[in-house]
């Protein structure tokens, strides 16, 4: 059990819903955006987790849910076994220093106005790890380890000097810094250049070595998390709907979503005549979700039951379970 | 001021004014701004030894005398020199603008700080307060404050200042409430920052910006604001020579011809004007976005 | 005849800080019913290009050099009443952020009834209203849903009427600049095939532009590569993926992920994006590329005519290759 080091159980987000002073007289139920639903799952100590799905499916909720940037509507969230949901003050700080986040945007994510040894030797400063000359020294170490080389040389630099790659890179540095255990990483390479993406997951994966960091990954785009992960879940509309090893989860693809999801990707061979899955509709939003199966709307294999039961995940087969009525009797 | 002191300063200035003037028409917008602003300034300082009369002496030339040789701006109605009182009457203007920016910067700015940062009830509240107080226009505030606490540099800064906070937390409060949101704040409180590191580390900073354009303009608006409170009468004791009050009196006399009186001084309070809002204009235009790729 | 000939085109942007030349030496041509891609990243002047097309290059960006022929005809040497009836009309453009291109005070309807009756305005409103209605069917949107403003549709429907309106007055040629790049991958792919079953019923040509090698690889007949302006490399899709000539595309090609390949081992381009303020003598791509020598840091490679309708711009041996 100490081999799982994130335990993620029942997570819910609900965010109420602004009404206008009018709505909010006349209606009487406040309604809820439920981003993030019932959501269950673990992480093993070394491994990258990937949580894959379309925009509004959650995923990006559920990676600021686990390093306690949001609270928990209901659920509980475990860090080495410890119950970290409602830590606060000293304790929560404490707790920063093992899990930290990197975002999407390389151009939000550090401050304009701080040069880069400040922002990276920043979170040093705030748990009074190490100062001046010391604190030096760790900042020109996680500058290399990162390939911001000769790090003198960026130390001095504000991050509008740096290319979209750089700053990512930067930002990868500041979350290493403080030496964590976990780190979530939320689009990180959505936003760069294709040519330049591997040298980042690259660099993430030879961090992982070298720190024996686990990674929980976010991603839309299934090619880069194929590439990248270890185990794969899937989400939808709030919940996860598909979980397992990667090879079984793309090479055996259960869940309808998944399938679809699967032959919509672009395959860069003009050769290959890919065939679509035909999905109707859009994403319904998630104040008023569907009854039973929240996908049975647009699912071509639905059937009456899928309108009132709503599915649980169930393992199929080894490290590979699916939220879907067509595997319930198994 | 030591001349080596005077050099330092002069070098740190030099290349950011190089690289202001290549910065295209905004940069020189800046740089002219800065060059009427600090003109009148030194010419303010140094006025009292440049005039060619005691600006404050009666009689030193016939009364309403127009503009003539001995007396280059003409004299007033109590045949005082009008070049020496121009020289001379920006000192209570530039103090006042000067008093009231600062009292304006110390109030809003905090206040917006907290206010939007904090969130919530105390927000709105704070909101409803400056939104109130923004409506009304500036002047007619200026004024009936100034009627009630009398004259004075303090008390025409403090009405001054008092229609200006609104606008200065308006701002602070829309740049806290946007940069709240972006990612290095997020990257800031995950990895454990306090809130008042998180308010001065990291969106104070990225706030700064803003502030600098609304304050050149708040000079500005001050200068006028000032001069108006003075025209009206609420302004500072006679035996001053200032620039509003010139104004108040000129008045009286331009029906009869004497056009001289009213217009230099006037001239000098739109030129101490039109600098502040050179500055501002030119800062406002270089943070736009410039070409973005 | 060619619908569309590009010669020598040279986009630039006269900034304060310098001169950026955003488009250099491009020389392409499109015939009716092709489909094009602009395939290139930061710096590569894709966008700029596309917009150069329809004399939409935003201040302060001149087309300094070249030709842009439309049906014959030089749309440079145009005056700018004669472009506009052109845009929209022979000529559209998909813009790539349908939330900000539409106007939000505006309904559906109103959209494209103004465009209907501004470019045809002999049009009366009840027939430009039933048009609109047809294209929404066409767009897989329901027709009653005309009166709606654009808030009320999400990003995927938004960029479908944004397509529509582009092809509203069945123009000669679309350019679509990015026009899936805010859309999550199930969207992108109904609006791929929308511009695909769309280009079939009207017999238009498209120009896609996009950053994902992946989508113009599946989607169009043509490919062009753009690095720093210049076009690096121009063939047939399936020429291209079986045989990229210049380093940048086949770096490209390496380094994007294929889903159905079981092993893949993914590579990156080493470096940086060009530096476009501050451009470097001879090839901009010497500081990324594996085969670089003395020539490349001389002079610009010229565009080299491969036969089979593939264009390299590189130093290349007399076989062809690029040498070591």
């Amino acid at each position: 059990m100490v081999n799982e080091i994130i335990k993620a159980e029942q997570l819910k987000k609900y965010f109420p819903v602004q009404k206008s002073f009018l709505e909010q007289l006349l209606t009487r139920k406040p309604s809820y955006v439920k981003a993030v639903d019932n959501v269950s799952f673990s992480i093993k100590k070394g491994e990258i987790f990937t949580l894959a799905g379309e925009s509004g499916c959650g995923k990006t909720t559920t990676g600021r849910l686990i390093v306690r940037l949001l609270k928990p509507t209901s659920g509980e969230i475990h860090f080495n076994d410890e119950d970290i949901t409602k830590f606060k003050g000293e304790k929560l700080r404490l707790l920063r220093r093992k899990m930290q986040i990197i975002f999407q945007d390389p151009y939000a994510s550090l401050s304009p106005r701080m040069k880069l040894g400040d922002a990276v030797g920043h979170p040093l400063e705030i748990h009074e790890l190490a100062e001046g000359e010391e604190k030096k020294k760790m900042v020109l170490d996680v500058l290399h380890k990162v390939g911001l080389t000769p790090p003198e040389q960026f130390v001095s630099l504000f991050p509008h000097q740096l290319s979209g790659g750089q700053r990512q890179r930067a930002a990868l540095a500041r979350s290493i810094v403080l030496k964590p255990e976990f780190i979530v990483a939320d689009e990180p390479v959505s936003m760069i250049d294709v040519s330049l993406r591997t040298t980042i997951i690259d660099l993430m994966l030879d961090l992982r070595k070298e720190l024996e960091l686990t990674y929980l990954f976010i991603t839309h785009d299934l090619a880069v998390a194929k590439y990248i992960s270890d185990r794969i879940a899937i989400m939808y509309l709030g919940k996860i709907i598909e979980m397992g090893s990667k090879e079984s989860l793309f090479l055996n693809p259960l869940h309808p979503y998944t399938q679809a999801l699967l032959s919509a990707i672009p395959v860069p061979n003009p050769e290959r005549k890919r065939k679509m899955i035909e999905l109707s509709g859009e994403v319904p939003s998630a104040i008023n979700v569907p009854s039973g199966c929240r996908f049975h709307p647009r699912c071509p294999l639905a059937r009456f039951e899928c309108i009132r039961k709503e599915p649980e995940l169930v393992e199929v087969e080894r490290d590979h379970s699916v939220s879907c009525l067509l595997y319930w009797n198994r | 001021m030591s001349e080596n002191k005077i050099k330092s300063v002069l070098a740190r200035c030099i290349p950011g004014l190089t690289s202001l003037a290549k910065k295209g028409p905004s940069g020189w917008m800046i740089i002219v701004g800065m060059v009427i602003v600090l003109g009148l300034v030194v010419m303010t300082a140094i006025g009292p030894w440049i005039s060619p009369y005691n600006p404050s002496a009666s009689n030193v030339g016939p009364s309403i005398a127009p503009p003539n040789s001995q007396f280059l701006m003409g004299t007033n109605v109590l045949g005082q020199d009008m070049l020496s009182r121009v020289l001379c009457g920006g000192s209570i203007m530039l103090q006042v603008a000067a008093l009231s920016v600062l009292i304006c910067f110390i109030m809003g700015v905090p206040i917006g700080l907290f206010s939007s940062y904090i969130g919530g009830f105390v927000d709105s509240v704070f909101s409803l307060v400056m939104d109130a107080l923004y409506a009304f226009p500036g002047l007619v505030i200026a004024i009936a404050i100034a009627a009630m606490l009398g004259p004075g540099i303090i008390n025409m800064s403090l009405s001054i200042a008092v229609v200006y906070i609104p606008t200065y937390f308006r701002i602070v409060r829309s740049q806290v409430l946007s940069i709240k949101e972006l990612a290095y704040t997020e990257a800031a409180r995950a990895t454990g920052a306090k809130w008042h590191t998180i308010l001065f580390r990291y969106i104070f900073p990225n706030v700064i910006p803003s502030i600098v354009v609304v304050t050149t303009i708040n000079f500005a608006d001050a200068v006028l604001t000032a001069a108006g409170l003075t025209f009206i009468g609420l302004g500072v004791s006679i035996d001053i020579p200032d620039w509003g009050l010139d104004l108040t009196k000129g008045r009286e006399l331009l029906a009869s011809g004497a056009w001289w009186v009213i217009t230099f001084p006037g001239i000098m309070i739109i030129l101490l004007a039109l600098g502040f809002t050179f500055i501002g204009e030119g800062l406002s235009e270089l943070q736009n976005p410039k070409l973005q790729r | 005849m060619p619908l569309l000939e590009i010669s020598s085109l040279a986009v630039d942007y006269r900034t304060s800080r310098g001169t950026v030349h955003a488009v250099e030496d491009v020389s392409f041509s499109l015939e009716k019913g092709e489909t094009l891609g602009l395939a290139g990243e930061s710096g590569s002047g894709k966008s700029t290009l596309g917009l150069s097309i329809m004399r939409l290059v935003p201040y302060p960006g001149i087309i300094a050099k070249g030709r842009i022929k439309i049906d014959e005809k030089d749309v440079l040497e145009l005056s700018d009443e004669n472009m506009r009836s052109i845009r929209g009309r022979k000529v559209a453009y998909v813009f790539q952020d349908p939330m900000i291109s539409l106007n939000p005070v505006k309904r559906i309807s109103a959209h494209f009834t103004q465009l209907i009756i501004t470019h045809e305005p002999k049009t009366k409103k009840e027939e430009a209203y039933g048009r609109a209605r047809d294209i929404l069917k066409k767009l897989g949107i329901l027709p009653e849903r005309i009166n709606d403003y654009p808030h009320q549709f999400s990003g995927g429907m938004r960029q479908r009427i944004m397509i529509g309106l582009a092809i509203a007055l069945n123009p000669d040629l679309v350019i679509a600049d990015e026009p899936t790049t805010a859309l999550d991958v199930i969207v992108q792919a109904k609006i791929l095939d929308l511009l695909e079953s769309l280009r079939k019923i009207y017999g238009m040509a498209l120009v896609l532009i996009s950053h994902d090698v992946s989508i113009l690889l599946e989607r169009c007949d043509k490919i062009i590569v753009m690095y720093a302006g210049h076009m690096v490399e121009y063939a047939n899709s399936t020429e291209l993926y079986k045989n990229p000539k210049h380093p940048y595309t086949q770096g490209l090609l390496k380094s994007i992920p294929n889903i159905e390949l079981v092993d893949q081992k993914l590579s990156a381009i080493p470096g940086s994006p060009p530096n476009m303020l501050h451009p470097l003598k001879g090839c901009h791509f010497l500081p990324r590329c594996a085969y670089a020598n003395e020539k490349c840091s001389v002079k610009e490679p010229p565009l080299v005519d491969m036969g089979n309708n593939h264009f390299v711009r590189c130093f290349l041996d007399e076989e062809g290759a690029n040498g070591e």
